[in-house]
């Protein structure tokens, strides 16, 4: 059977435009959180990531829009063409198109908002990206919570394993807006301090800002050196609760059998686990009790999220282009903000950014509706 | 590949205030709004969910379907059942959605409720599904313009063929203003009469 590759790649965020530039910074352990204290968009202060708007609009222009687009499509069309270019494939019938997101354009909702309200339908804001490159395929829009970003992966592996596409683009990102956060703040998850993953002193969420695309393709020729195989993938359900994750790790637990299943990889040849980490005292206990289930508790970990904060639809990919990043460039990346085990179950929380041989690595990532998504990655040569 | 192998073992619908089940209207209420049509079909087809009623409109409609369909199973709760969840709709969670915004509109009437907000996600009624009959499986939630046979066809063929899944809890759930709601849901699996393919799912869906 044919290899299934994630090849070239792009994210939009506070910490650069290309993913070099954000993995550049990673290494040199440089958060793009930041604080804001403003009542327009929140009673409370809190920290975010947000991508710089007059660099995206220099980006953007660039491009030669020929009407007015929405902050989420500048972004995701911004991080697509990058992939686009790079990837040198003609948009025919064999190419798919996936767009991964939570709420899209919800920000059109808002009276104020310039943009007409019928902006916030998802189809729509798929419509966009396809007709601003010309895909010859309708988009397929992945709305499932926290996992859509890397839920997104294992669907355009299974699409080209059906036989209907050779090549499938992905773009995923969510916006900050005061939907979110006003949502986010009523669950009493936010933190007015960076977030802090697997920590003690863990004080909750930081929701962030990125834009992050793919090409996963069939095609050897023409990847870029960070190139990974896809080996295997599941999605399953905790069928416990539909806003607290599970106590027993269940879904988590059953997604990463899935995938040790179809890969063929057994859990002590990962050498990486680029986790959720979203700094809630349970989401971070209920991954320490499913990586212990799945006896991973000793492989080295990492959750992004001190860098960008969570960025929702966008997260699962975004941290997906850095772990295969960390492969190519044999390093393990520094956990942002922990410093004392927080969870009950051991885990190897990465303290130091290490280099170190890396072939394997899975990701993970959990969501509301009791969603998790787990995709084994391995070095392609 | 070969996905000649598969079936839909049973479809169900509830549009224009009629709950039907195979072809055959199972309960209709003419005269009433959505939420008195949807609590009636909760009554008549004797659900007993008390979850039900913390519900938001489209998990309503999406849980009723899925109850009608699976209980016409007789699934063995006993036992788990690797049932797969794939669900579409073109109006996402849209409906909760504008009920947050105006929760948040005006500052002077600021009231956002975790209540309201954990429903901004179309795929929390996969959720409410999955711990009713206690599916720890493969799930995801689609967004499209209309109905898409095609999309439904060939991922359903994939989780099958991958041994993700015995079976597949597939379809339409759509709730998006007040009177525009649908939801027609299918089951496919190696057992049934009809054969899986795309053209007798677009039938079913128009009948």
């Amino acid at each position: 059977m044919t290899d299934i590759l994630i090849s070239h790649n792009n994210i939009i965020s506070s910490l650069g435009f290309t993913s070099e530039s954000v993995v550049k910074n990673i290494h040199n352990e440089i958060s793009g959180l930041q604080f804001i204290d403003d009542q327009a968009i929140l009673p409370e202060p809190f920290y975010t990531s947000l991508v710089p708007t007059d660099k995206l609009q220099l980006a953007f222009n660039k491009l030669n829009p020929k009407k007015d687009y929405t902050r989420l499509e500048q972004m995701m069309i911004t991080s697509l063409d990058k992939v686009i270019m790079s990837s040198k494939i003609d948009l025919n019938n064999r190419v798919g198109l996936i767009i991964s997101t939570t709420k899209g354009n919800i920000d059109a909702l808002d009276n104020d908002n310039p943009f007409p309200k019928e902006r916030a339908y998802l189809s729509e804001l798929g419509k966009q990206v396809k007709d601003f490159f010309g895909f010859k395929n309708d988009a397929i829009v992945v709305s499932n919570a926290c996992v859509s970003g890397i839920l997104a992966v294992a669907i355009a592996k299974r699409y080209i394993e059906q036989g209907v596409y050779d090549h499938v683009f992905i773009t995923s990102g969510d916006v900050i807006t005061e939907f979110i956060l006003s949502g986010f703040n009523s669950f009493q998850a936010l933190s007015n301090q960076p977030c802090k993953p697997y920590d003690k002193n863990r004080s909750g969420i930081n929701i962030g800002e990125v834009a992050a695309s793919v090409l996963v393709t069939n095609e050897s020729r023409n990847l870029p050196a960070e190139t990974v195989k896809i080996l295997g993938e599941g999605s399953c359900n905790d069928a416990n609760h539909i806003s607290g994750p599970s106590r027993t790790g269940e879904g988590l637990l059953r997604s990463m059998a899935s995938a040790f299943e179809q890969s063929g990889v057994l859990p002590n040849e990962i050498d990486y686990i680029s986790a959720h980490g979203t700094a809630t005292l349970f989401n971070d206990e209920m991954e320490a009790i499913a990586f212990n289930r799945m006896q991973l508790e000793q492989v080295p970990l990492n959750s992004l999220k001190g860098y960008f904060g969570h960025s929702l639809g966008a997260s699962g990919l975004v941290e997906t282009i850095v772990g295969m990043h960390s492969i190519k460039n044999n390093t393990l990346y520094k956990s942002l903000g922990f410093e004392t085990l927080g969870v009950t179950k051991p885990i190897n929380v990465i303290k130091q950014t290490t280099v170190k041989k890396l072939r394997t690595f899975l990701k993970t990532a959990s969501g509301f509706g009791g969603c998790n998504t787990a995709v084994i990655f391995q070095i392609n040569n | 590949m070969s996905n000649t192998d598969y079936y839909i073992k049973s479809y169900c619908s509830i549009k224009n205030q009629r709950v039907s089940l195979n072809g055959s209207i199972l309960f209709k209420d003419e005269s009433k709004s959505y939420i008195d049509f949807i609590k009636a079909t909760y009554k008549n087809q004797n659900v007993k969910y008390p979850k039900f009623f913390k519900m938001d409109n489209l998990s309503k409609l999406a849980f009723l379907a899925a109850d009608v369909l699976l209980k016409n199973e007789e699934l063995n709760t006993e036992s788990e059942n690797n049932i797969a969840i794939v669900f579409s709709n073109s109006a996402s969670s849209l409906d909760t959605d504008r009920k947050h915004q105006e929760s948040i509109q005006n500052k002077e009437s600021y009231y956002p409720s975790p209540a309201v907000f954990v429903y901004t996600l179309p795929n929390i009624c996969i959720g409410e599904i999955s711990i009713k009959y206690k599916l720890y499986s493969e799930n995801s939630f689609f967004i499209f313009d209309n109905f898409n046979a095609d999309h439904l066809f060939t991922y359903s063929n994939s989780l099958l063929s991958s041994n993700k899944a015995d079976a597949i809890l597939c379809g339409w759930v759509e709730f998006d203003k007040e009177d525009n709601y649908e939801a027609f849901l299918y089951l496919v699996s190696d057992k049934g009469n009809i054969k899986h393919t795309k053209q007798n799912i677009t039938t079913l869906y128009n009948t």
